[in-house]
Parts: C-alpha cells; sequence; structure tokens
C-alpha cells in the first residue's frame, strides 16, 4: 500500500536488539504487588481484603466509574496487605499485595464469553481488563463504544512501536500473528467496519511478512499491512491516522470522531486470547534492556511484579543502575526504584547507567530551528519556551500549544539539551489554569 | 525473606531519556571541520603565516571569552567551539599579512562586545566575525585593504595587489581581471579565507550533507548574486566572476548561515538569503566600497527579528494544526 505525504519525524536510534529474542515466561515471583489505578481513569477498589486467598484471573479489583477497567489478580495466593503507596504512576496508589503459592491455580471466574451484538461484546472486553496497552492505558471498551459507531468504518492497528528498544509488538506478531488478526475480526465482526489496516514500521520485516503470510493463509481481503518509515513518532495516535487514512486528527479529538478506531497491536491480541481462553489480561510480555541490563530479553511478566524480580531473571545489572525508564526512552516514565512494580501498560523496563541516565547540561539556545523542523505538528517549541518563561498564555494559545502530545522529538534533537518537551507540558498547564479560571 | 537490596536512588528525569549526539559543540566541530579546506587553500596561496594568523585568532578568541566567562563569574561556555568558529572565520577576514596585534582587537570585538556582553551563545543579534571585520575594515583602513600577492602571481616586482573586486572598481572596462578558473580555484589576492571558492564549496557540501546546515540560504543569497549580476552586466562571465569574487562564498556558505543570527523557518531564510545577496551588489555596483558581503549579512541580520515575525505568522497559519 502506497503513502501519501508523510508529518515531520526524526530519525532516533533504534536499539531494536531484543527483536530476534523469543518471549520467555519468568517463574512466578514470591510476592506480587498490583495497583489499582492500571487505567488512565478513575482508580479500583480492592475487591478482596486482607487474608483472602486469590487465584489468577480472579478480579479483586473494580469500580463504577466511566472510565476504568477491572483489575485482576496474576498470580494465586493469599492477600497479605492493602498498601498506599506511590505507585508506578507517580501519585498515591492503593496496592494489593499478595504472597505468591506459586500454583497458578486458575479462578472459577475464568470463562470463555459468549457474545452475539455490540453491546455484549463491549463488556466482555471491559470484562478482560484491557486498556491501552501502547503506554496511554485508555480503557479499551471505551474506544470500542463510540457515540457515532455508525460512521466508523475503518480499524487502524497500530504496531508501529516507534520507540527505540522496544520489540514486544514486534514479538506478538511473530509470536501470535493469528491472534492480531482474530482480534480485528472480532472488532471488525461487532464494530461493523470494512477494512483493518495494521501499521507496522518498515524496521520490522519478520513481522510484515509473517502478517502478510497469515492475511493470505486466512483469506482475510478486507485486512491489509502499511509498512510506515521507521522514524520516530510514526506510531502516535495522532500521526498514525495520518499515515493511514490521510486525516488530519486534532489534539482532543478521538479517532472516533474521524471514523477511525485505533488500538495497539498488542492490545487487540489480547482481546483475542480473552474471548479464546476467557483469561483476562494477567500477564504483560515486556522487553527487558538497556546498558546496565545483563541479559535482555523479551519476558511475560504477570502485573504487579517488582521490577528488582524481572531484573533479576534476567541476569541482573551489569553495572549499576542510575535510571529506570518504564516505557519507551522517549516517552516513558523514570521510575524512582526498582521496587516498582510492572503495570499492564509497561510495554518495556530499561535500566541505563550513568551515562546515558544522566541528565544532560542544559547551553544557550542557538535559534538553529531543529525543534522546529522535528515537530509532526508544525509546532514551534522555541517559541513555547520563551513564551512560557514570560506566562505569555496568550502567546502559547497563538502558537497552538495544545495541540502539543509530549512525543519529546524537539527534546531529543535540540543541539542545546534544553528539555522543551517538558517545558510544553508545563505550559500545557499553564494555558489550562488559565483558560479554567 | 530479604533476598536483594533494591535500587532506590535512581535519577527521576521528564522523557525524553534519551538525546542525539549532535550537541553544540559536535555542530561546530563541523563547522571547523568544514573550514579545513579553506585553511589548506590559504596555507597554499598565501603561505605559513595564514597558519599563525589563525592560531592567534582562535586563541584569542577562546581566551576572551574564557577570562569573560571567569570575570563575570558564568558558567564556562569555550567548550561549545563557537568561539573557536568566530576566531577562525575572523582570520578568514583579513588579509594574510594583518598585523596580529589588530587581529587581537578584532576578536575582542567579536566575542566580548558583539557575543558577551548581549549574554553569551545564541543572545547575539549579529554575526561576531562580520562585526569585528566590519569593525577592523573602518578601524585599519589602509591594513585591511593592502593585499599581499598570491604566491603564484606572475609580478616578481610588487609584493601586494588589488583584489579582483577592488581592480573591477578602479579600472573600469579597461583593467584587467582574473580569470574565473584562478579565481575558483583561489589564485588571486583577497582575505585569507575567502579565495579558493572550491575549498569552500567543498565545506558547504559537508555542512549540507551533515545537515548541520540548510542549503536554503547559501543557495538564495549566491542565486540573487548571480542573477542581479547577469541582468546588470549581461554577461555570463561577469556573473560568474562575481560570485565567485570577494567573500560571497564565504559570508553565503559560513556567515549568512549562522544559526543564532539568521531566520529559522525556511521562508525566512529565502528571504535573508535574497535580501544579503540584492544589498551586496547594491554595494558593489553603486557604492563606493568594492566590496558589500559582509555590510548586506550585518544589515540583514538586524532584520531577522522581522523576518521571524512575519515568517512565523504564516507558518502558523499554514501548519498542519491550522484547523483549529
Amino acid at each position: 500500500m502506497s503513502q501519501g505525504k508523510h508529518l515531520p519525524s526524526i530519525l532516533v536510534p533504534h536499539h531494536k536488539n531484543t527483536s530476534n529474542l523469543e518471549t520467555v515466561v519468568m517463574p512466578v515471583p514470591d510476592v506480587v504487588k498490583i495497583c489499582m489505578s492500571q487505567s488512565i481513569g478513575a482508580p479500583c477498589k480492592p475487591l478482596v481484603a486482607k487474608g483472602d486467598h486469590v487465584k489468577v484471573g480472579q478480579r479483586i479489583g473494580d469500580t463504577d466509574a466511566f472510565v476504568s477497567a477491572p483489575v485482576h489478580s496474576s498470580v494465586s495466593g493469599t492477600v497479605t496487605d492493602i498498601v498506599q503507596s506511590r505507585g508506578g504512576m507517580g501519585g498515591m496508589e492503593t496496592l494489593i499485595v499478595i504472597e505468591t503459592d506459586k500454583k497458578q491455580e486458575v479462578s472459577e471466574e475464568v470463562q470463555i464469553p459468549h457474545v452475539t451484538n455490540h453491546a455484549e461484546f463491549v463488556k466482555a472486553v471491559r470484562d478482560s481488563g484491557v486498556v491501552g496497552l501502547g503506554g496511554a492505558s485508555f480503557p479499551t471498551h471505551i474506544k470500542l463504544n463510540p457515540k457515532n459507531l455508525d460512521e466508523c468504518d475503518v480499524l487502524v492497528v497500530n504496531a508501529a512501536e516507534c520507540e527505540p528498544y522496544i520489540t514486544g509488538d514486534n514479538r506478538m506478531m511473530v509470536e501470535q500473528g493469528q491472534d492480531v488478526l482474530d482480534g480485528m475480526k472480532l472488532i471488525m465482526k461487532y464494530l461493523d467496519l470494512k477494512k483493518g489496516i495494521i501499521g507496522i514500521e518498515e524496521n520490522k520485516p519478520e513481522a510484515i511478512e509473517n502478517m502478510n503470510n497469515l492475511i493470505q493463509q486466512n483469506g482475510f481481503d478486507d485486512i491489509e499491512v502499511l509498512a510506515l518509515q521507521s522514524r520516530y513518532p510514526k506510531g502516535a495516535e495522532r500521526v498514525l491516522v495520518y499515515e493511514a487514512t490521510g486525516k488530519v486528527m486534532d489534539a482532543g479529538v478521538l479517532p472516533a470522531q474521524l471514523g477511525v478506531i485505533l488500538d495497539n497491536v498488542s492490545t487487540i491480541a489480547i482481546i483475542a486470547e480473552f474471548f479464546k481462553t476467557g483469561m483476562p489480561i494477567v500477564r504483560r510480555r515486556i522487553t527487558v534492556d538497556g546498558d546496565a541490563v545483563a541479559e535482555p530479553k523479551n519476558v511475560f511478566v504477570p502485573i504487579g511484579t517488582q521490577i528488582a524480580d524481572v531484573m533479576e531473571f534476567c541476569g541482573g545489572y551489569k553495572k549499576e543502575p542510575k535510571k529506570i525508564v518504564m516505557g519507551g526512552p522517549m516517552m516513558g516514565r523514570a521510575t524512582n526504584s526498582d521496587e516498582n512494580v510492572t503495570m499492564k501498560n509497561t510495554g518495556s523496563l530499561l535500566a541505563f547507567g550513568k551515562e546515558v541516565a544522566e541528565v544532560k547540561v542544559e547551553t544557550g539556545c542557538i535559534n538553529c530551528g531543529r525543534c522546529i523542523s522535528a515537530c509532526p505538528f508544525k509546532l514551534m517549541p522555541v517559541i513555547f519556551a520563551e513564551a512560557y518563561n514570560r506566562k505569555d498564555v496568550e502567546r502559547l494559545q497563538k502558537f497552538n500549544i495544545m495541540q502539543c502530545m509530549g512525543c519529546g522529538s524537539c527534546s531529543y534533537i535540540c543541539p542545546a539539551r534544553r528539555p522543551l518537551s517538558f517545558m510544553n507540558t508545563l505550559a500545557k498547564g499553564m494555558v489550562k489554569e488559565a483558560t479554567s479560571k | 525473606m530479604e533476598k536483594q537490596k533494591f535500587h532506590s536512588n535512581l535519577i527521576v528525569s521528564n522523557a525524553p531519556h534519551i538525546v542525539t549526539d549532535a550537541d553544540t559543540t559536535k555542530l561546530m566541530g563541523s563547522v571547523l571541520l568544514a573550514l579545513a579546506p579553506a585553511f589548506v587553500a590559504g596555507v597554499y596561496v598565501f603561505g605559513a603565516r595564514v597558519i599563525l594568523l589563525c592560531a592567534v585568532c582562535i586563541i584569542a578568541s577562546v581566551g576572551f571569552e574564557w577570562l569573560y566567562n571567569y570575570l563575570a563569574k558564568k558558567p564556562q561556555t569555550v567548550g561549545d567551539l563557537s568561539a573557536a568558529v568566530t576566531g577562525l572565520l575572523i582570520a578568514y577576514n583579513v588579509p594574510a599579512n594583518f598585523p596580529l596585534w589588530m587581529a587581537v582587537i578584532g576578536c575582542f570585538v567579536a566575542v566580548v562586545v558583539v557575543k558577551q556582553l548581549y549574554g553569551g551563545i545564541g543572545k547575539n543579534f549579529v554575526n561576531p566575525a562580520i562585526t569585528a571585520r566590519i569593525f577592523l575594515f573602518i578601524s585599519f583602513a589602509a591594513n585591511m585593504s593592502t593585499w599581499p600577492l598570491p604566491r603564484m602571481a606572475e609580478t616578481t616586482d610588487a609584493t601586494t595587489g588589488a583584489t579582483p573586486l577592488g581592480i573591477l572598481a578602479e579600472g573600469g572596462a579597461g583593467a584587467k581581471l582574473p580569470s574565473n578558473m584562478d579565481m575558483f580555484l583561489g589564485f588571486i589576492g583577497g582575505s585569507v579565507g575567502e579565495v579558493s571558492a572550491l575549498a569552500l564549496l567543498i565545506g558547504g557540501a559537508y555542512l549540507i550533507w551533515k545537515k548541520v546546515i540548510s542549503p536554503i540560504i547559501p543557495c538564495a543569497f549566491i542565486g540573487t548574486v548571480f542573477v542581479i549580476a547577469l541582468i546588470y552586466t549581461k554577461s555570463f562571465h561577469m556573473a560568474v566572476f562575481h560570485i565567485l569574487a570577494g567573500g560571497v562564498m564565504l559570508g553565503a556558505i559560513f556567515m549568512a548561515t549562522d544559526y543564532v543570527t539568521t531566520p529559522k523557518l525556511p521562508s525566512g531564510q529565502i528571504m535573508f538569503g535574497i535580501g544579503c545577496g540584492i544589498i551586496t551588489m547594491a554595494i558593489r555596483l553603486f557604492g563606493s566600497y568594492p566590496e558589500g558581503v559582509s555590510f548586506s549579512i550585518l544589515l540583514m541580520n538586524i532584520c531577522t527579528p522581522l523576518i521571524n515575525r512575519w515568517s512565523f505568522k504564516r507558518y502558523c497559519a499554514g501548519g498542519a494544526n491550522s484547523g483549529k
């Protein structure tokens, strides 16, 4: 499939060191701590109490809030504590601490769902606990239940994986390509979508080949693979919608408003798994890499595993870790301790030594304009930084600050090492505060 | 069971967690490398004194920046190599036999007055090297317009001569101009670094290939000079003469592309380049000076904030985000 015009993008070293490493299952850790805030929406309330015995796939947290998804136990064992702690998202969160019995008994709640219509399908997807696994953690069942369902006609699968290091989506397509297609077919069937597009960056030839072969074997002529340039940030939602459909998507607009249903490839495959086995999302394929990791791997990790346990499974640290990033290096979150636990949206754990980890010293802007040419949405970070420093909300708005999605391209490219992307985030906060008054 | 020690003193910083290798030092280093062919040509054409002159200018510029930062208790910035680039460009902009103490004064003006007093790298509103050249040109007019002959000149009785533009300005139609090939290679009188168009083009091609500079300003600048010369002289030969003569190549490739003092957006860069070309040719054809490149760049530096303002507005209105 040919592509039309491209949005601006940058070249970032791929570091896809683990793309050929088959995913391995790590042993069940002694303890897991499952966070109740696994989605972008409301936190769940614990459904279990201290001393309860839980099994794999058992629902242990839920809420009535609209934007939310239930949380399930990833292990079998005993709830030893329910604590308030600073979790992977940075804020104070409720964690359910489970001491595992290593038996991994499957809960009776795990039943293959039977659905016949769209409403039942959406409910089943909610039951699976799936949220946007690309990192945004938006509850998937809400995405699959847009207000304008009639106007939606295409499913775009985000398999670009444009972040460096991460190869989990690549492994998903190579190892579970059939699940990806089955998941797409389910969504296309119940949402009545005519066409499916899988956007994959060209640096994953194995995945592209496997998906094309499977599409042919299955005879799915309504699904096609779109090869994307291997440039950052092709996997950003708004960029991918443009690349796949040519539709310009502004900030604050949902893909569904443009008639597009867009989900991450792993999200879709896990929905398919759920419909085959009834097992909700209790584990995640995580790429473990970075210059401080002894043996980079792709690992199936139970949700709620402490980072240190995952690192130990990967041979431990080969040098003192100075920074651990949950997610990709461009948009991921640096965590303060390897005592923290993995979440549904943790696609990778990257441990870096001193050299990479240390924040580079900021020097004076030399007006080179690289941040402007790097921005996918043709914004001017250098102007935002200047206006932010002067607290000039009007100027920030005039130059469309709210269109920034925080992809980090400007910070990456800046020769003066200015934290432009972070300043944009602060500036957006300033504008929001000023306009809400 | 305490099985392992946790690492709890990790660095927590905002994304992105990786940055490009191409920092300011790397970019300035590339510019120095791109200036190397012109250095070789300068030494070849004017002899070993060029080495001394360049060394003095670089040491003086870096030294002034270091000293200023030291005295003003500011973070040291000499590591970014921009002072070294400025020093080398000043050496390239004076005759090979230029007195060293005068060159040091030029470096002082460039680094301390034009750059550091305005706030250091990125804050100066005009190009330091260009301003120093103009300052020296006005202060030491005689020394700045006495040009040593190239070593391959055929005359044996004279040690100095005029630049091709000087010959053109004084001699009128009957003057004997050097061949365009000699000017392309650099076997002519002139400032240290500006004589060899070939060497400068090699450096420019390197910078464009490495994406350190965009080709827009050099192309617009040189193209405008060529077109105006072609229209005015009605001679292809003279149009080529005008782009090879004087500081056009050096100015267009290395000084009109200085990030700090030139427009950020392509639309503004086109305007900047065309403006430089027009002013250069206006001075050459109608002014009392034989050469106008440095004045043109200086004047367009001053116009840059205005050009930016215009081009920002235009860019913002025509962007991918214009829907809202």
